[in-house]
């Protein structure tokens, strides 16, 4: 992709780092995470797998700053996230995408809408969106379903403009939770296909999955996490532990 | 930060809550108007104060053949009318006396019920009591002391104070512009609760754009702003309403009470305008006040 500049980030050159994070939700017991201690590089793909509760959607919110840890520091993009004054958040946001199971389109308008509303809402001028919604909406592969509204769309394909939309302003982490879940095996593969051809443009991609067959077959750095804990970290991982 | 975007978003708020939104429009009217009628009241009522306090006077009535007054033996004697009217003029709050004799009062007698025939032959010359008018320099605070310097005096039948007639008078006005005012009160506490709860409905049917709004990174201001000026320009419309209403009754109502007055005592445009920009400010402040407080409760930013 010609003309993108890539994100360059000062210190050590981890865009995620999670310095021995704990988090208990009130009128809880067990932690969601205990003692969380692992740093994400700039162009990774990293898996997060687990059962549920284990803490996946938990770290991925944390990473946003939608919830507080209750112990550690998190660090993202060099920023420590506990000095992030609340005007600052958007800030932060923006350089991060979102891509959630239920997809989270707005119904009612359709597909160059629901990817422009990310850069109108932020300000980009109208010639800006109008350059860079078409050639993100290619990226994903639905080149001619501009106009189409999401009831007219498949699961895979509404996925699809979520990805366009996470995506659409260069951010320079993907955050993805159990984006597979509502889509069938076939399809999922064509939804890694654009998450993988979007992690080769130096995006740090961090995807929450029960898929196994996706893992296993993508070989990337697996962080299992159980009962809030890293029980393994593997690069070149699969989902089950190591024969 | 684009216009367009933010018109558009407030224009789409406004229709999804139509019902609502018209609600409020109307309440806002209602209680801007009532406020604003008020204080046209309030300022009515002041420049008809300052007519009256010049023509205000105390009639001091005396004695004839047929009065009914223990207090008087007959009508009265010359040295009687010379000393009343003596006490009367040496009193420092006293600006001018002036007698009306029988055959003067009787004149003004005919003249004022010229319509009214019937009565006028069942009077005569002898039944018209003779009086002194005495006008005050200072009627609001001095009547009490004049008229009760000649109150029973010799030859005095009766005194009538035209301030307590007024006094009454004014007790009713103040009467109504209260009644008005507290209704207004109560009218502006529903436009609050109402704007709040529009606002909270337009948020809550807004939930998912805001939500999306809010992952991708858009500010808390932006996020916001539709609202705020969704509850302002309803507020406004409202004004616009309240304004119009307040246009008719000063033409309507308060113009037509000039017929009852030699002297000018219409208020003029710009007292119209300063209780027009009064309602704007306080249906403005009101709305947007409500839309920003009732946002920062129910609005997860």
């Amino acid at each position: 992709m010609a003309g993108v500049p890539l994100r360059r980030d000062p210190s050590d050159g981890s865009v995620i780092n999670f310095d021995n994070v704990t988090k208990i939700y009130p009128n809880q017991n067990r932690a969601a995470l205990e003692n969380v201690d692992l740093a994400v590089n700039k162009g990774e793909f990293v898996f997060l797998v687990g059962p549920s509760g284990s803490g996946k959607s938990t770290f991925l919110r944390l990473i946003l700053k939608e919830e507080r840890p209750t112990e550690g520091r998190i660090h993202v993009a060099g920023k420590d996230l506990a000095r992030l004054t609340n005007w600052k958040v958007p800030h932060l946001r923006r350089r991060i995408g979102c891509v959630f199971q239920d997809f989270r389109l707005l119904p009612n308008k359709n597909v160059y809408q629901n990817v422009a509303f990310a850069l109108e809402v932020i300000g980009k001028p109208r010639r800006f969106i109008r350059r860079v919604v078409p050639e993100v909406i290619d990226l994903v592969g639905l080149e001619g379903k501009h106009e189409r509204m999401p009831d007219e769309l498949s699961g895979g394909e509404q996925q699809r403009v979520a990805v366009a939309r996470a995506f659409v302003n260069r951010p320079m982490i993907l955050l993805a939770d159990e984006p597979t879940g509502n889509i069938d095996p076939a399809t999922s593969i064509g939804i890694m296909k654009v998450l993988d051809r979007i992690n080769r443009t130096g995006t740090t991609v961090v995807m929450a999955t029960h898929d196994a067959a996706i893992v296993d077959s993508m070989r990337k750095r697996v962080i299992e996490l159980e009962y809030g804990k890293v029980v393994r970290d593997q690069v070149r991982g699969v989902y089950g532990q190591a024969y | 930060m684009r216009s367009n975007f933010v018109f558009s978003e407030i224009w789409v708020g406004l229709r999804r809550n139509l019902t609502m939104t018209v609600a409020l429009i109307v309440v806002v009217a209602i209680s801007l108007s009532l406020l604003g009628t008020g204080l046209l009241f309030v300022k009515q009522v002041d420049s008809t104060r300052t007519y009256w306090q010049s023509k205000v006077e105390i009639s001091v009535y005396l004695c004839t053949a047929d009065s009914a007054n223990p207090n008087c033996h007959g009508a009265i004697t010359t040295a009687q009318q010379q000393q009343i009217q003596s006490t009367l003029t040496s009193m420092p709050q006293v600006q001018d006396v002036s007698y009306v004799s029988q055959a003067q009062a009787y004149q003004l007698f005919k003249q004022d019920f010229a319509n009214d025939q019937s009565y006028v032959s069942t009077v005569k010359e002898t039944d018209m009591p003779p009086s002194f008018e005495v006008k005050l320099r200072n009627p609001e605070a001095d009547y009490n002391i004049v008229s009760s310097a000649v109150t029973g005096a010799p030859g005095v039948d009766s005194v009538i104070d035209e301030m307590t007639i007024l006094d009454k008078f004014y007790r009713l006005l103040d009467g109504a512009r209260n009644a008005v005012m507290i209704v207004a009160l109560i009218l502006v506490v529903a436009a609050i609760l109402l704007v709040a709860n529009t606002i909270r409905l337009s948020a809550f049917n807004r939930r998912r754009e805001t939500g999306i709004m809010r992952l991708v990174g858009a500010s808390n201001f932006y996020i916001q702003l539709p609202f705020l000026l969704e509850g302002v320009i309803a507020g406004l419309l409202g004004w616009a309403l309240a304004a119009a209403l307040l246009i008719g009754v000063k033409s309507l109502l308060l113009n037509n009470l000039q017929q009852y007055f030699s002297y000018n005592v219409g208020l003029s445009a710009t007292d119209l305008v300063e209780v027009i920009l009064l309602a704007m400010f306080v249906g403005v402040l009101l709305c947007g006040v409500t839309s920003f407080v009732t946002l920062r409760r129910y609005l997860r930013v």
